[in-house]
């Protein structure tokens, strides 16, 4: 990186798109699979807590602990068990991801007023009716919210499991660092943080289209002299 | 022996707690690097955050730009500031390390102090005003006390995120207990590896256990 040395040398970009391509689907892959592993896990747990209150301290620190260990340091104490494998990356994304779910499923859940729990088991809700028709849909917009943090987190995380092999955005930043060339340093950078931004702007529309009363509540309530529907 | 015997082996080795890739150094440089950030960190933040917490101005900027820097992966932070270390020619190691600490620190520290001050109980800040108070002691003697424990959440994931990436500054030629995990990998030394990443996982629960109980202390005074 010498002061004659542009910043960005775009030829490299252009030559180089297929393996830009390629670490840019390995990073969506990794965070593909930890995410919905988490989210799986999670909300098991959720469940396991919401039954069993007395768990809810044992969960929050397991998972805590987990989130509070740096990440290249819960990679490498999996290391010397589970190799340089993309199980050892996985183990630790979700692990990553599991305090921030768990938190907003129950969080989510919990904020469900009685009332409408107590009319929805009045008109013969069973306990899994209650929970799939009328708690999880109301939870919907914590639960998202937690996902979108869990995303962002893991996209950025990932950039570390290059460190152990696995390929992805950081892959292209660590070639910068070892050749002191900053165009894959900054390319492999932007990309992680373009793959934050659209995974983040996906999940809104996601979250749009599963509720869309949120959105005709917000119209309604902008409309004067018109009182919104309550739920 | 087994893996772990090995592993309890390498920490109790002598030759290990001596020298300047001694434990005790390693350790120090970690915590001497982290706090530093925390430090240079918060007399950005918290000022700000106080600031913008008691006259309400800027909220969506204060509020937001903890996402914003969650987003940005510290890996990518510490190479743009590797960067702009060998531009302005301090190097390797230190300096790139603490340049990519600080942005990382400020978000959570900056939104924390923000909501510290904003969720006091607006009539109380009325009624010191009414009693006469300054804008100055109102902020001291009212907001800061009373949104104190959030402050200090602030402070903590701060420091723990800041812990977390200090380890990836072995990368850029940084000391600290990142160094045993990337010359650990580097030589296969799984012994090393391990033993590193146990000294910093449980630097980070230490300090996020001792923010916990500071909190707790705040909250009971």
């Amino acid at each position: 990186m010498t002061p004659e040395e542009p910043l960005i040398r775009w030829d490299w970009v252009a030559s180089h798109l297929d393996e830009i391509a390629m670490r840019a689907g390995e990073h969506i892959q990794l965070t593909l699979i930890a995410v919905v592993v988490g989210l799986l896990i999670a909300f098991a747990l959720s469940l396991l807590v919401l039954r069993v209150p007395r768990l809810e301290p044992a969960a929050t620190l397991v998972t805590g602990t987990l989130y509070t260990i740096p990440s290249l340091a819960l990679f490498a104490l999996l290391i010397p068990y589970t190799g340089l494998t993309l199980l050892t990356a996985e183990i630790g994304l979700v692990g990553y991801t599991l305090l921030i779910l768990m938190r907003n499923i129950v969080g989510g859940i919990r904020a469900v007023p009685e009332d409408v729990r107590e009319s929805a088991l009045g008109m013969g809700y069973t306990r899994s009716q209650l929970l799939w028709r009328v708690e999880l849909p109301l939870a919907l917009p914590v639960i998202v919210a937690g996902l979108r943090i869990a995303t962002i987190t893991t996209i950025g995380l990932v950039t570390v499991t290059a460190l152990i092999g696995q390929g992805g955005a950081g892959y292209l930043i660590l070639i910068g660092l070892q050749r002191f060339f900053s165009t894959p340093l900054i390319v492999g950078a932007a990309l992680s943080l373009m793959l934050a931004i659209a995974a983040d702007g996906a999940l809104v529309l996601v979250q749009r289209a599963l509720m869309p009363w949120e959105r005709s509540l917000a119209r309604a309530a902008s409309r004067p002299g018109l009182e919104p529907p309550s739920i | 022996m087994s893996f772990l015997g090995s592993v309890a082996a390498w920490i109790a080795d002598p030759a290990h707690w001596q020298g300047t890739n001694g434990i005790p150094i390693r350790v120090f440089e970690h915590v001497e690097l982290s706090a530093l950030s925390v430090v240079v960190a918060s007399a950005v933040a918290l000022p700000l955050g106080l600031y913008l917490g008691h006259t309400g101005r800027a909220s969506f900027v204060a509020i937001n730009v903890a996402n914003v820097g969650r987003a940005i992966p510290s890996l990518a932070m510490l190479v743009f500031a590797l960067l702009l270390s060998i531009q302005i020619g301090l190097g390797l190691g230190f300096w790139p390390t603490l340049f990519a600490m600080v942005p990382l620190a400020i978000p959570p520290i900056l939104t924390n102090a923000f909501v510290a001050i904003r969720t006091t109980d607006r009539d109380i800040v009325e009624a010191a005003r009414g009693m006469g108070m300054r804008e100055l002691q109102v902020l001291r003697a009212v907001e800061l006390p009373a949104g104190l424990p959030i402050v200090l959440a602030g402070l903590r994931t701060a420091s723990v995120n800041v812990v977390a990436t200090a380890t990836l500054g072995a990368l850029v030629a940084g000391g600290g207990l990142g160094r045993y995990i990337v010359d650990g990998l580097a030589l296969q030394e799984y012994e090393r590896l391990f033993a590193g990443a146990l000294l910093v996982a449980l630097l980070a629960v230490g300090i996020e256990v001792g923010f916990g109980a500071l909190e707790r202390a705040s909250r009971h005074t």
